[in-house]
């Protein structure tokens, strides 16, 4: 394989979340020009100067990234829609300075955002995927909280995770939650909490449950030099990966595609797991974070387990994660949830996380999962970014 | 371990009739194979012609070489239970109604990995049979059950409700005068139903059943004649509403094509009866039994029609009759569109000739009203929609799945001239 | 006054009145009984066009089925293979004359309550002659055996042989044909013939003769108990079918009080 390229000289930078709710009346068109005025307005720039706009929601219907330009009056000379979910900040990230570096394009503009009006969690479930329509939903309708719970139970089954475990990473989240004013979730949650919750889908219960919300995410892309020319803080890449049907031949879904692209994405980022300062995972279920310390490399595999129990996942615990409180407590967006590690992090490595600043952070690992097609999640994607400038 | 259903008590006439429900409907064209196979009881998926790969779930494409000639094939039904969870809360009504709900992920022998409803006497990481069945929806839904017999096995509420079993229920069986009755209603009170009800017309005139179902416990005739609007109104006004199975046997057939017969009058008993009194009886039984399609353990189930099986391909020397059973069994299929949103199921017993005074001179194989029993019976049991009674019944449908047309040219063969 | 103002006062005043010998038009009503090879008579059967509804908002009305022999009923001579030559042998050809006239009422129902099987002889007829005159001339002649007050299965009476019910032998209604000359034959039965009547020689003898005699036949008819043996007029005339070989009537006689 000829080795790839470095991500030099592109600059991550006006990182801007919109408060989350739980229901919405307005639209994705209005959740995703929020995000992307909150982000504008951080660096100083019109709408006009924004050349490129990449997208990612699942409730724009019948629009796309195309209808949104005309919608917005945005003029780009260079457009993406990412319908990766939960995988699509770092894949949005990757395309984006690929055309930057290339000269295609010179600011690129990477919003996510999803409404949720009563009933549209249902709505959308029922035309996710064809083989969720088919094989899928059919079968008890319990959507993901389903899937989650089969591949928890076989995860559980042959690892020997149990309840407890998942929930001291429950219980971490919302620890980090209460600290960031934006979060849905603002109660303390104790382990027994966790433990005695209503149950949702056997072994899986309340608190394993992400919260179907509105809200939009936004960060900006632009060359180093323009970033520093209007002296925003912002973050380099050191390295990105994607995969997608990774370990098809797999019964039941206990590793995602990151295990075929690991070394790569140390190797070009120049470090190791254990230079890493803070890890944002795609958190709609523990078990699958579990999966992702696992499979990024933080343990060996199936000790996850043991990994959360001899480790503090707190913002100032020794391997702080999801320090917004990840969607397991802040709420999931829609789509933006595959955005709000990313934009965290890109908070974190520019000293501009405030409540949730996680002290001296250089280096973050943003990691991402997608898609439940099926029986599994599809896509995975992670990046490490760096600081380039902080605040 | 289940226990036993029991007969549900009298009804509380204070409580309002629960409206039926549907599970998902929506299906890829490609996934109504399942369905389709789930119709005869089989247990069906796609197979590569190229590289033999099974597929799963269905698609257009073999996930192994691309290839896109994927034709359903029996499977092996051998399975082992790899993961499950009980659904405790679902958005969709259906489901929420029914939690909690157990489902599961299989692996089958045959290779693909199946997400699939669970018998709840399925052990985890234990050997499971698969089976293919019409869900309340009319689709195609795989389900898992133990590799052998268990207590009262059928009486887990899922597996009741992917069926039409007579356990409980009471069925009518609108002729009386068909040679296949007193079969019928003696293998549906062995199957556990609560009541039959039978109907006979022209009561001003004996019938050789008469005797035999007045010895059978739990069956009541009733004046029904399918020629006679009132006569059919009257009963479903009276019955309409504790008529969980409909068993339309009522038959009317002369031999004869159009030249031998000169005239239309036996055509015209031909459809008044087997084709206007399907569309009788479905006009004032279908709403009532459309109503009651969760009324309960005993909740409407199933319509079924006993056709010949020359509806499917005319036999000249019975052109007539043949053309009135492809008239009913097209009004089937309406029915089958019309019943769908309530999820009462339309259930097709095609037969082959029977032993009977009108087949007579037909040369054996020939099906006995045992056989005609026996294959509804199983086939409510199994929530068929195609049931294929007798060794011509079978060939038949062979030949129409082979190339109708072949089969068309099979049927009408002429006679050697000099 | 006139005759029929004579008649159209005696009957306002009851002094005649009008017997119904007609039974309902009913899906259930029986009719007759062939082999099943053969050609079956349609039984009667109505089908509801609208009524007051989306498929005719202000009128109620039916389609009807039946045959020209459902329920009571007029078998003109070209019903019978002996009468298909006989001039003006269909219904819309018979003269109207001939659809209202006398009638006299054999009483058989003593001998029929012993006898499902009872036959109108000629000495039967010449006993009834005895007591009440000479048969006239082109009169209606109507066997009254009570079998229209039979309901359900015994109506048609049918055994493993066939059904069982009265009716005329060769002899006795060659008797009323040729030696008397009636107008017509009327029986409460399904048919003019006895149940049994395939087996005389001719074979459904009633009908050979009557109607290969030009003469007419009336079944199904009810009430003939309220007729006086001679005496009333009839009044049966069949719809103006085309060709018609019998129609459904409504039978009525007037009946002096």
């Amino acid at each position: 394989m000829t080795q790839r390229q470095n991500y030099a000289g592109v600059a991550v930078t006006a990182p801007f979340s919109m408060p989350y709710q739980r229901y919405s009346i307005d639209t994705a068109h209005w959740w995703i020009a929020r995000a992307l005025r909150g982000s504008l307005d951080a660096a100083g720039l019109r709408p006009a100067e924004v050349d490129g706009f990449s997208v990612a929601s699942f409730t724009l219907f019948p629009d796309t990234a195309v209808g949104l330009t005309q919608h917005l009056g945005l003029c780009p000379r260079w457009l993406d829609h990412i319908p990766m979910g939960g995988a699509s900040a770092s894949v949005s990230l990757r395309k984006a300075a690929r055309a930057i570096q290339a000269g295609d394009v010179s600011i690129v503009a990477c919003v996510s955002g999803d409404t949720n009006h009563i009933d549209s969690f249902r709505n959308l479930l029922s035309s996710f995927s064809r083989f969720a329509m088919d094989a899928s939903y059919p079968y008890g309708y319990g959507g993901p909280n389903a899937n989650f719970a089969l591949l928890t139970d076989r995860y559980m089954q042959t690892y020997g995770a149990t309840r407890e475990d998942f929930g001291r990473l429950c219980v971490a989240q919302r620890e980090n939650a209460l600290r960031n004013p934006n979060a849905l979730m603002k109660k303390p949650l104790t382990l027994d909490d966790y433990i005695n919750a209503r149950p949702i889908a056997d072994p899986i219960a309340l608190f394993d449950c992400v919260m179907p919300c509105a809200g939009s995410e936004c960060f900006l892309m632009m060359s180093e030099e323009e970033a520093q020319r209007r002296e925003l803080p912002y973050a380099i890449i050191g390295s990105t990966i994607e995969r997608h049907n990774a370990h098809a031949e797999d019964d039941i879904q206990l590793r995602g595609g990151w295990t075929l692209d690991l070394d790569e994405l140390y190797g070009m980022a120049e470090c190791t797991p254990n230079d890493i300062d803070l890890l944002q995972t795609y958190d709609d279920y523990p078990v699958i974070s579990m999966m992702q310390i696992e499979d990024l490399g933080f343990c060996d595999k199936g000790g996850a387990a043991e990994f959360v129990r001899s480790h503090d996942l707190t913002i100032n615990g020794d391997f702080p994660h999801n320090t917004s409180g990840g969607q397991l407590s802040a709420g999931q967006a829609g789509a933006a949830g595959g955005f709000i590690g990313m934009v965290e992090a890109i908070r974190q490595v520019t000293g501009t996380a405030d409540t949730t600043q996680v002290p001296d952070a250089k280096t973050a690992m943003v990691s991402g999962f997608g898609m439940i097609n099926y029986d599994r999640g599809v896509c995975s994607s992670a990046s490490i970014i760096k600081t380039g400038a902080r605040a | 371990m289940i226990e036993a259903l029991q007969l549900p008590p009298r009804k509380d006439p204070q409580k309002r009739t629960v409206s039926p429900t549907r599970p998902p409907e929506a299906r890829s064209r490609a996934s109504l194979g399942l369905s389709a196979a789930a119709a005869e009881g089989r247990f069906a998926l796609q197979v590569c012609a190229e590289c033999n790969a099974v597929q799963y779930p269905p698609r257009d494409a073999c996930s192994n070489c691309i290839g896109t000639d994927l034709p359903w094939q029996n499977i092996s039904p051998a399975g082992l239970l790899l993961a499950d969870t009980v659904i405790q809360t679902s958005t969709k009504l259906y489901f929420r109604e029914r939690t909690p709900w157990r489902m599961g992920t299989v692996k089958l022998d045959a290779g693909p990995v199946v997400l699939c409803h669970i018998h709840s006497d399925c052990k985890k990481n234990a050997p499971v049979t698969m089976l293919n069945r019409l869900d309340a929806a009319g689709q195609g839904v795989l389900l898992a059950i133990p590799t052998t017999r268990t207590t009262n096995m059928e009486d887990d509420p899922l597996l009741r409700a992917l069926s039409a079993d007579p356990k409980h229920r009471r069925i009518l069986i609108t002729d009386a005068w068909n040679p296949n009755t007193p079969a019928l209603a003696t293998a549906l009170i062995e199957a556990g139903a609560a009541a039959v009800f039978v109907g006979e017309s022209e009561s001003w005139r004996p019938h050789p059943n008469r005797a035999a179902l007045a010895q059978i416990d739990k069956v009541e005739v009733q004046p029904l004649d399918v020629t006679d609007t009132a006569s059919v109104k009257k009963l479903a006004g009276e019955f309409g509403g504790k008529t969980d199975i409909l068993i339309n046997n009522a038959r009317f057939m002369r031999p004869g094509g159009v030249l031998e017969r000169g005239d239309t009058v036996f055509a015209r008993d031909e459809m008044e009866v087997n084709y206007l009194g399907l569309m009788r009886l479905a006009q004032a039984f279908g709403p009532a039994m459309c109503g009651r399609t969760a009324d309960g353990v005993n909740a409407s189930a199933a319509w079924v029609n006993i056709l010949s099986v020359n509806a499917l391909s005319n036999s000249p020397d019975y052109g007539c009759f043949s053309a009135s059973n492809a008239a009913a069994y097209s009004l089937s299929q309406s029915l089958r569109g019309e019943f769908r949103s309530a999820g009462l199921r339309v259930m097709n017993c095609f037969v082959g000739p029977t032993d009977d005074a009108w087949y007579q001179p037909l040369p054996p194989p020939k099906v006995l009203p045992a056989a005609v029993a026996r294959s509804v019976v199983d086939g409510l049991k199994a929530g068929l929609e195609d049931v294929w009674c007798g060794d011509v019944a079978k060939d038949v449908r062979e030949r129409w799945m082979r190339d109708a047309k072949v089969l068309e040219r099979e049927m009408t063969t002429g006679v050697d001239g000099a | 006054m006139s005759t029929l103002e004579t008649l159209a006062a005696d009957i306002a005043s009851g002094t005649v009145t009008i017997v119904d010998l007609t039974h309902t038009l009913d899906p259930d009503f029986p009719v007759i009984i062939l082999p099943p090879e053969f050609g079956q008579c349609a039984r009667f059967r109505m089908e509801e066009i609208s009524a007051y509804d989306h498929r005719g908002p202000a009128w109620k009305w039916h389609n009807l089925t039946l045959s020209e022999h459902t329920g009571t009923h007029f078998d003109a001579p070209s019903h019978w293979i002996s009468g298909r030559d006989v001039p003006n042998g269909a219904v819309d050809e018979i003269p109207v004359d001939a659809f209202v006239g006398p009638v006299i009422v054999i009483d058989c129902s003593a001998g029929v309550a012993e006898n499902d099987d009872y036959e109108l002889t000629p000495e039967v007829i010449q006993a009834w002659e005895a007591q009440h005159g000479t048969i006239p001339e082109d009169s209606w002649v109507l066997m009254r055996t009570d079998w229209s007050k039979r309901s359900g299965d015994l109506y048609l009476n049918m055994k493993e042989d066939g059904p069982h019910s009265p009716g005329p032998t060769p002899d006795g209604i060659r008797f009323l044909v040729e030696g008397r000359n009636i107008r017509g034959f009327g029986t409460e039965t399904v048919g003019t013939d006895a149940g049994q009547g395939a087996h005389y020689t001719p074979p459904f003898p009633a009908h050979y003769i009557l109607h290969g005699a030009g003469k007419y036949g009336l079944q199904c008819l009810a009430n003939l108990d309220q007729l006086p043996p001679t005496g009333a007029i009839l009044m049966a005339a069949p719809l103006k079918i085309k060709n018609g070989t019998g129609s459904p009537l409504r039978v009525l006689a007037m009946v002096n009080r």
